[in-house]
């Protein structure tokens, strides 16, 4: 035990002269475990929101029947199912408006809700009695009764002016939804004696047949292993956990590069720990240790770092995720014991998997040093040849993927694939260019220049594959973000033709309005909108209607039209299809839709496709007085106004004062436009975080690498010194190789990061949201970003080669000296 | 008169709907020792109307429709089945409509036999229909489960009758057939349950000849037998200091029918009652002070010991019996639990019956 | 204490055989000082090796301390260097990132054999007191094989094995340091064998041998 200890001791003195390579080392394995585990966090964070509003009170993850055509259906069917055997519990489902929010409102029945409904929040049997029995009680997460401004035991009013039972805070709860209980659920959303649908528990016997109790009026819906929710969002975590893997193996590198330099730097160690008789396996079992022990010291700072990154980008994510999908994410951070065991073993193993070249050789060391001349281009040569070959093996991947794949997973697939091969080939492809060099070099210096750069590459090649890999990626999301930034602004100009936008709080508030506004002469015209909702072929599908008015034929984008198509929506038989829906129903212009309404289906020629960015949902846009036909439920609450931009401020005033409407209630374009810019770029916030750690992580592992080679490279760089060149010079030709290298890698990193910007506009973004982007190449951006990657290289370079330049003769002396 | 034997009953119609009394548990064994304010008040003299007093009484406190049946099927083997509706007031005053129906109903139901007892519960709140009681044409139910008058049924006798439910693993449909009227018990069917005023209306019908059949693992079996049942309500039944029941209704060979029941107080003490029922359905009070009731042997059942054996004489009737339990597994693992099960008595007298034991 | 019987080793180069040894005998009595001579390549660091079980050989027998070490596996050929060897290099193979002081007494602690009054005398004897605190590179040649003879001794080993120890160092320094060798090995009474180029330091030893032709002459 105490030979173990002296041989670790001796092992760990080593970086108390290294002090340097131990920072790096340690930055390497902070970094990556801290990316990593961040990243995870907010996944964790995001994925048990999800399960808590899969599971509330029997949300997707419970079998259950709903209506075939209808949002709700009478009671009597849940009595008729209970009598005859069948273990239902009823939900009624609404939205109502307090104070302009609109919130879920979810009326569950207590005593016949299923036990075994997943993780869903259970109602004590004390509890029971204060939520049934009046005035009731109202369920809500302590994020709603925040959002809401309310304190627990208030009862609000709901837009109707009926009264909500007293609110009472369940921590488990999903926020944004209120849980009543199904009474006063009906008498809240007016629907009295209707149900949304039943929740299905165990079977106490063998229920007589669906059909044989109530027809074809029910539908049984299977419990979903992954909702909705899971499946809109699961692009948007890929994309998170495709950086912190990205940000993870690039920290590996760093790791790989600092073990490896401290690995070489204790040979002569090693060998004199096994001549003075410590056993190989004592030194090769301490040397593990020795690294397991630093991993578990950086694994633990990692984890904290990582959890206040997750704590700095969640509040983005949060609101990405509601902007985008309307998913519920607590802006609070909670973390597991599982994270902080997974982020220990992931710095455990990641520090293992890069330290393995180096523990293999050092297992495999022989004590005594065999002096055989190293052919480094044989070696590199092979090298090359190799990880070329496994190379075109992943972009035979890549290929097949893309010919193949349809799911979300393949297209990043593709991408990763891409990526891998892109930095596989790439030692090859600067060889080839730095062999073209030395073949047209003139003079010595120039050959020298040219063929150390060539024997350079193998120990600058981790890096240099990290730098591409960051730069690509950065190439591609900036591209990405940027087209989509122009469509988006493009769309919502054209999107938002009125000028005020107002939502009334009800039908007899729209009513008072409109009449209001005929009255006034600074109106020049009233356009009203409403929305419904529907199923289509299962799927829920928005039914926007659109106001008649030659400011929307004029501006109002389409994508696709037939002809006359804003002519051909007036009588009501025909509609626009948003994007996203019509690849999801796979329908194209001419393609007839049946929407099953109150009256019957609604059959609708489609003439026009729109893009519908942003929206979780399908949707379907018609023409407003057809739409209120056929769906006379339809709130007359949406109001636009054309007004002349100078009397815009005092109509919205007067509208406020006249009809107590808050800022939500009534806005102008320029706010609304703001306020859908201003969630649009937080979506792409933490995308542009995580994009500038990944470089910086990229620039760390180049600065530990050249400071790696420059160590080493002495004995290559002392007869040139001898030979006549003067430090600086030598310095300055060292600087010109790194920043040639780097920038070759920057080149090659731009052609790949616009095929990576290619995969995420036209196949990423497509299967995940349903709608695809026009390619644009920004060329200004991409001369920024390489003059970032040579500005990151020349801080890396800069340092090793002020130390060269400063060098005192006596150690470059030294080499000749003792010589091995 | 004796019927306090609501005791037992109350604890389970206090089960169903413990968890939505206000201050469940404040007060006694499940809240049954809670004060009656606001609800109807039970008093002596109240002349029973049928069919009416059949169906539901609201504006008391707890109600029970309690049925057990004494079963052999063709082979001869005995089993037992047991089919419970309680229901459960969690407030007083007017009935309100709909979901806002202060009633909230439970099912038990259970099947017996030597080698296997299977049982279920259900609950369900009132004013939809999910569950409910109808005097004429009878009908209590609760979801699948019911117990339901036929065309030709007299609400004297309360029979014929079809009673049927089913759960995972068993299910049971019987019809029930009776002659004689329903027998009230106590004073005229008041039946006093302390000096302090605590009392319930009480009748039943002991005399039901039952017929139908038992599956259990979707193994049919052909049944018949006796059965009993008892309907009971009351607002305040239980005294505060009462901690359970041992209750025994007993199918003596001559035809007779016998009610005992021992109350067990907190400080130790119990108070035995009975109640003789003649084959021609009359009714005679035994003191508490002539009924000797001896637990002769324990079963350990879910963590318990539970006196499933008893000897029981009563020797101003030259009674003397030794009881064994047809299975000292027949635990009721419901919301709250109790044991109940068919026993078989041998002694001065023979014959079967059901046991029940709360408060354990 | 050291008998070598019939000793063979025989390395590969570029496919030919290279038989360096040809069945070598040698004998060394505790306390004996043997100087080792050959030309470059005649075998002698690589007697030097199979004796310390470094590398294995590939025929015939060396008993030491009445230990075959032939027959040793791995971990018993470790285990013999720490407790019965001490090894000088031509390179002196300290450990950089240690100290002298911690250099000095790193074999005797890896062994377990740490012997501070020992320790203590070997540092006097050596003149090491004021260097203690400083790391190799900041020392002489002669400095750092002082430090290494010292770290071989400080197990107090049955046998002495130095590999040209006076190879990097002037031939005074050279000198001095052999005389401080012989001094401690008589102060101990080990083996001492060295292997050396120099005919005249061999002459200073008890005994000198020749080896050629992969036998000693």
């Amino acid at each position: 035990m105490r030979r173990a200890l002296w041989i670790l001791a001796v092992l760990l003195s080593h970086w108390r002269r290294h002090q340097m390579q131990f920072a790096t080392l340690l930055i390497g394995l902070i970094a990556a475990t801290a990316l990593w585990s961040g990243v995870q966090a907010i996944n964790q964070q995001a994925r048990s929101a999800y399960d808590r509003a899969a599971a509330t009170f029997g949300g997707a993850r419970t079998a259950m029947l709903v209506a075939l055509d209808t949002a709700t259906f009478s009671q009597e069917l849940f009595i008729k199912l209970r009598r005859a055997g069948w273990p239902v519990s009823p939900i009624l489902e609404g939205r109502v408006q307090i104070n302009g929010r609109s919130v879920r409102l979810l009326g569950i029945e207590p005593v016949t809700l299923p036990t075994d409904v997943g993780n869903a929040p259970r109602l004590g049997a004390s509890d029971l009695s204060s939520f049934v029995a009046p005035p009731g009680q109202t369920l809500v997460a302590r994020e709603t009764l925040s959002d809401l401004q309310q304190q627990e035991g208030a009862v609000p009013a709901i837009s109707s002016g009926a009264i909500l039972p007293p609110l009472r805070v369940l921590p488990q709860l999903v926020p944004g939804v209120l849980v009543v209980d199904i009474g006063v659920a009906q008498r809240l959303l007016n629907k009295p004696d209707q149900l949304s649908r039943l929740l299905i528990g165990k079977a106490k016997g063998k229920p007589t047949s669906l059909q044989s109790v109530v027809g074809d009026q029910l539908q049984r819906v299977e419990p979903d292993a992954e909702t909705e929710l899971e499946r809109l969002t699961d692009s948007f975590h890929l994309n998170l956990t495709a950086f912190g893997l990205l940000s993870f193996f690039v920290g590996l590198f760093i790791v790989n590069s600092a073990v490896g330099l401290a690995f070489e730097q204790r040979l002569p160690m090693l060998r004199t720990l096994r001549a003075c008789g410590a056993s190989a396996r004592l030194v090769n079992t301490m040397l593990v240790l020795e690294l397991v022990v630093l991993a578990l010291i950086a694994g633990l700072i990692g984890l904290v770092c990582g959890y206040f990154i997750a704590a700095a980008l969640l509040p983005d994510v949060a609101a990405s995720l509601r902007g985008l999908y309307g998913a519920q994410i607590p802006g609070q951070l909670t973390l597991r014991s599982e994270w902080w065991l997974a982020g220990i073993g992931i710095s455990v193993v990641g520090a293992l998997v890069a330290a393995a070249t180096s523990l293999i050789k050092a297992i495999r060391m022989p004590v005594l040093a065999t002096a055989q001349p190293r052919a480094w281009q044989q070696v590199q040569r092979r090298w090359l040849i190799l990880q070329s070959a496994g190379a075109c093996a992943v972009f035979a991947v890549a290929l097949l993927l893309l010919y193949y794949g349809q799911s979300l997973i393949a297209g990043f697939g593709v991408l990763a694939a891409l990526m891998l091969g892109a930095a596989l080939i790439l030692p090859a492809f600067l060889e080839l260019i730095l062999l073209v060099g030395q073949r047209w070099a003139k003079g010595p210096l120039a050959l020298w220049f040219w063929a150390d750069s060539r024997q350079q590459l193998s120990g600058l090649s981790l890096a240099l594959m990290a730098l591409l890999l960051a730069l690509a990626v950065n190439v591609g999301v900036s591209t990405m973000v940027e087209t989509f930034s122009r469509t988006f602004i493009g769309w919502l100009n054209g999107r938002l033709a009125a000028d005020v936008y107002i939502s009334a709080s009800d039908n007899t508030q729209g009513v008072a309005i409109r009449n209001w506004l005929r009255e006034r002469s600074d109106v020049q015209a009233i356009l009203s909108g409403g929305r419904a909702e529907a199923q289509v072929q299962g799927q829920p599908v928005e039914l926007l209607g659109l106001p008649d008015h030659a400011l929307y034929r004029e501006r109002w984008p389409l994508l696709e039209a037939a002809p006359r198509a804003w002519t051909r929506l007036v009588p009501g038989n025909a509609a626009f299809i948003s994007e996203q829906l019509s690849r999801r129903l796979n329908v194209r212009v001419g393609d007839v839709v049946e929407v099953p309404a109150p009256g019957g289906t609604w059959e609708l020629d489609i003439v026009g496709i729109y893009a519908d960015y942003g929206n979780p949902k399908g949707q379907l846009a018609i023409n407003v007085a057809a739409l209120i036909r056929q769906f006379p439920q339809t709130p007359q609450t949406r109001i636009g106004l054309i007004v002349d931009k100078n009397d815009i401020p005092g109509l919205i005033s007067a509208l406020q004062k006249q009809f107590a409407l808050d800022d939500r209630s009534v806005a102008d374009q320029a706010t609304v436009k703001a306020e859908s810019i201003r969630i649009f770029n937080r979506t792409f916030a933490v995308t542009s975080a995580l994009n500038a750690f990944t470089l910086g992580v990229a620039g760390i592992a180049l600065l530990t690498s050249l400071l790696t080679l420059a160590n080493s490279r002495l004995p290559q760089l002392a007869p040139l010194w001898a030979m006549g060149l003067t430090r600086p010079r030598l310095a300055a030709i060292e600087l010109t190789k790194t920043l040639s290298v780097a920038l070759f890698t920057s080149l090659l990193a731009v052609p790949l990061g616009l095929l990576v910007a290619w995969c995420l506009i036209a196949i990423v973004n497509v299967k995940a949201f349903g709608w695809r982007l026009p390619f644009h190449v920004f060329p200004l951006q991409l001369v920024e970003l390489v003059a970032v990657a040579l500005l990151a290289s020349l801080l890396a370079a800069l340092l090793p080669m002020l130390r060269l330049a400063r060098m005192q003769p006596a150690n470059l002396v030294k080499v000749f000296a003792n010589e091995r | 008169m004796s019927a306090e034997k609501i005791s037992r009953r109350a604890v389970i119609g206090g089960f169903a709907a413990l968890a939505l009394t206000p201050r469940a548990g404040a007060q006694g064994y499940a809240g049954l020792g809670e004060t009656a304010d606001g609800f109807a008040k039970v008093t002596a003299g109240k002349v029973f109307t049928f069919p009416g007093d059949h169906g539901p009484h609201p504006e008391f406190r707890i109600e029970w429709w309690y049925l057990t049946a004494n079963l052999v099927d063709a082979s001869g083997a005995a089993c037992g089945l047991q089919w419970t509706l309680f229901r459960q007031a969690a407030q007083p005053g007017p009935q309100r409509e709909g979901w806002a129906n202060q009633q909230v109903w439970m099912g038990h139901a259970a099947v017996t036999r030597a080698d296997t007892h299977r049982f279920s519960e259900t609950f369900s709140r009132g004013g939809v229909g999910q569950a409910g009681v109808t005097a004429k044409p009878f009908d209590a139910w609760i979801d699948d489960w019911e117990m339901k008058g036929l065309e030709r049924t007299d609400y004297r006798t309360l029979a014929p009758l079809m009673l049927k439910a089913s759960a995972t693993d068993f299910s049971y449909a019987l019809t029930l057939e009776a002659d004689r009227p329903m027998v009230l018990q106590g004073d005229r069917g008041y039946s006093r349950k302390s000096e302090r005023g605590q009392a319930s209306y009480y009748y039943s019908q002991p005399f039901y000849r039952a017929r139908g059949s038992i599956t259990i693992d979707d193994k049919p079996a052909e049944v018949m037998g006796q059965a009993w049942m008892d309907r009971e309500w009351s607002s305040q039944p239980l005294d505060a200091d009462q901690t359970g029941w041992d209750w025994l209704s007993l199918h003596l060979g001559s035809g007779d029918k016998l009610m005992l029941y021992r109350l067990r107080q907190k400080d130790g003490q119990n108070y035995p009652f009975g109640n003789w029922i003649s084959a021609a359905g009359e009714t005679r009070m035994i003191a508490g002070s002539d009924i000797q009731m001896m637990p002769k042997a324990t079963a350990d059942v879910a963590g318990r010991k539970l006196p499933v054996e008893w000897q029981i004489a009563i020797p101003s009737q030259s009674f003397s019996i030794l009881c064994k339990p047809l299975n000292p597994g027949a635990w009721m693992g419901t919301g709250f639990s109790y044991w109940e099960g068919p026993i078989s008595f041998a002694g001065t007298h023979d014959g079967v019956g059901y046991l029940e034991l709360t408060g354990y | 204490m050291l008998n070598i019987k019939n000793l063979s080793k025989t390395f590969f180069s570029a496919g030919e055989p290279v038989h360096v040894l040809r069945g070598v005998d040698l004998d060394l009595a505790a306390g004996e000082r043997v100087a080792l001579t050959g030309e470059s390549g005649s075998g002698k660091s690589t007697l030097l090796h199979l004796i310390a079980g470094l590398d294995a050989a590939d025929s015939g027998s060396i008993r030491l301390a009445d230990i075959e070490v032939t027959k040793l596996s791995d971990a018993g050929r470790a285990s013999l260097r720490r407790d019965r060897v001490g090894l000088v290099f031509q390179q002196f193979n300290l450990i950089p990132s240690l100290s002298v002081a911690d250099n000095l007494a790193f074999q005797a602690r890896i062994a377990g054999r740490h012997d501070a009054a020992w320790t203590k005398e070997l540092i006097e004897r050596l003149g090491l007191r004021t260097l203690l605190k400083r790391y190799p590179e900041q020392l002489s040649g002669g400095q750092q094989q002082r430090v290494a003879i010292g770290r071989a001794l400080a197990t107090k080993p049955s046998l002495l094995l130095a590999d040209e120890p006076t190879g990097n160092l002037d031939e005074a320094t050279a000198e001095d340091v052999l005389a401080l060798t012989r001094d401690l090995v008589a102060r101990t009474g080990c083996g001492f064998l060295m292997v050396t180029h120099s005919l005249h330091l061999a002459a200073t030893l008890d005994r000198h041998l020749t080896l050629h032709g992969g036998r000693i002459a």
